[in-house]
């Protein structure tokens, strides 16, 4: 599939002598979610961070946007990765605590030499209005923000390296059903608006039938259905 | 019949307009309801609501510079580990990491009963085999972190439970474990109380626990009680527009497409809530009564319902609930 935003095959991750992903092959279109589906310690997360090149698989090719990244040095990496960006389960954990929104959400900019002093906080105020919130919360420290209000400054973070993949792991576990309906409805518009690649990943089945494309199911770090 | 909410004479614990308050902000506004001899009482709401400090305050368990009034009847609060007990949401926490397993539970056993440290022992270990620890002699040796988090979960069940107690209290016991093993751990529970003939009073914020766990079911709101009643039946038709919103946002329960009906907006902040009933920001049936005086529980369909137009919730309401 030459057209796809993320092709992977043949995944390995081992841990010592524990195979945490065992060949695992998929592929992602732009504007598709797939999620990857399983109990605790069936590899979904391993999965995901190997994706990202945040742990280096042990064998096996992952293609974004048509380039091989297993083979890259972190130097090489570097400007690719503000195209696939992570978005975790804990949002208070993700954000610096010491930070105000405002500046989490501008950091991205800033290390990426896209921040103007004339136009940055424009552009933080326009991201935080993009994920649902008061331009006003970016004043705020994220224990001064509810959950799913956290969560969302998590994504305008995300959004603000204008990614082409969301690696999402369980991005709305830690929240309660109300405000994860939220957070989900925001995340289906984002892709409606800006064709994202989801690669989500959820061990609640109900949420993964509602949100996803397609599904793959791993056990054990293989791929048992999808 | 007898009603399925209203104060009943065999009730095994009864609270009665229990306030909770930090720094004189009330977080629970007066709570009136009972515990009934064996019964599954899930309460249910969002964060914040005050579930769990409700149902720590049946433990005597409340955070430090926590005021309250109202009744708890019998307070068991002195027979913490014996009358009643948590089973709390991290069990890691829940044990000493520097004791064995085993060893932890013998000491339950021996702060009631007169026993020899051999006989406690027995039973810890009669214990942790019943909760389905394999090897339960051998297990009783190990340390927490030599157990995995589904087994550990047990472990605190059955320290919950192995003094027999009539109220077992747990605390979002589920939320950091994945389906199956959630599953797994409230079967376990649910064994173990009906062996001791326990009531379970199991705060959570998931559904699908409420209606495979719970008879009764207490919604939340900001403080107060919403909705009380029959789980089965609250699912299946609830009658305050919170619990039909909380139920509307739930992805099993939603129609196809990708959007899905949320509650619009979040709690209010204890300290900074509206003009009569808590919820009429966020409610689709908001009317001008709602925003005068804050709704009593009145008796609705055999259940408990504080809400002033429920009787203008349609059956299904899942479409008031659209952002």
């Amino acid at each position: 599939m030459s057209d796809a935003l993320l092709d992977v095959r043949d995944l390995v991750v081992r841990y010592g002598d524990v195979m945490a992903v065992d060949r695992v092959s998929f592929a992602l279109a732009p504007g598709e979610t797939l999620a990857l589906n399983g109990p605790s310690g069936c590899g979904k997360s391993s999965t995901a961070l190997a994706v990202l090149q945040l742990r280096r698989p042990d064998a096996g090719e992952v293609l974004f946007e048509g380039r091989e990244l297993t083979t890259l040095n972190e130097r090489e990496l570097r400007p690719l990765r503000p195209r696939m960006q992570p978005v975790f389960q804990d949002p208070y954990g993700s954000l610096s605590p010491r930070h105000r929104i405002r500046d989490a959400v501008a950091e991205p900019l800033k290390v990426q030499g896209r921040w103007t002093a004339a136009d940055g906080p424009a552009r933080v105020a326009e991201l935080l209005d993009r994920v649902g919130l008061d331009p006003s919360y970016g004043d705020r420290l994220p224990g001064e923000l509810s959950g799913g209000q956290c969560q969302r400054a998590g994504i305008a973070r995300a959004l603000a390296s204008e990614p082409r993949l969301l690696v999402l792991d369980e991005p709305v576990s830690s929240l309660d059903p109300s405000v994860r309906a939220g957070v989900l409805n925001l995340l289906a518009d984002l892709q409606n608006d800006l064709g994202l690649g989801y690669l989500f990943i959820c061990h609640d089945r109900a949420v993964v039938r509602h949100f996803a494309d397609r599904t793959i199911e791993l056990r054990d770090g293989r791929v048992i259905s999808g | 019949m007898p009603s399925d909410v209203l104060p009943s004479s065999d009730a095994l614990l009864s609270v009665r307009d229990l306030r909770i308050a930090f720094d004189g902000i009330e977080v629970v506004r007066g709570l009136s309801f009972d515990v009934r001899p064996r019964e599954a009482l899930a309460i249910v709401g969002e964060s914040g609501a005050g579930k769990s400090l409700t149902a720590r305050a049946l433990l005597g368990m409340l955070p430090r510079g926590a005021t309250t009034s109202g009744a708890i009847e019998p307070d068991l609060s002195a027979h913490r580990g014996r009358r009643i007990s948590l089973v709390p949401q991290d069990a890691l926490s829940a044990l000493s990491p520097v004791h064995p397993v085993g060893d932890q539970l013998a000491a339950a056993v021996r702060s009631v009963a007169r026993v020899s440290g051999k006989e406690a022992r027995a039973r810890a270990v009669a214990a942790l085999d019943r909760v389905g620890i394999p090897d339960a002699a051998r297990k009783a040796r190990a340390y927490p972190h030599e157990y995995s988090g589904g087994m550990r979960q047990r472990a605190v069940i059955a320290m919950a439970t192995i003094n027999e107690p009539d109220i077992v209290v747990a605390d979002e016991p589920t939320t950091a474990l994945d389906e199956e093993r959630r599953d797994q751990v409230l079967r376990v529970l649910a064994e173990q109380r009906e062996s001791v003939g326990a009531a379970l009073v199991l705060v959570t914020h998931d559904m699908d626990v409420v209606r495979d766990h719970a008879d009764r079911v207490l919604v939340m709101y900001a403080g107060r009680l919403t909705e009380l009643g029959r789980a089965d039946e609250v699912l299946a038709r609830p009658r305050a527009p919170y619990t039909a919103g909380l139920l509307a946002s739930l992805p099993q329960h939603a129609p196809p497409g990708r959007r899905l009906p949320a509650l619009r907006g979040t709690p209010p902040a204890p300290g900074a809530l509206p003009t009569g009933c808590a919820f009429t920001p966020r409610c689709p049936l908001a009317a001008d009564a709602c925003r005068k005086e804050e709704p009593e529980p009145q008796e609705v369909a055999g259940r408990l319902v504080a809400c002033h137009s429920w009787s203008e919730l349609p059956q299904t309401a899942t479409e008031l609930f659209y952002e």
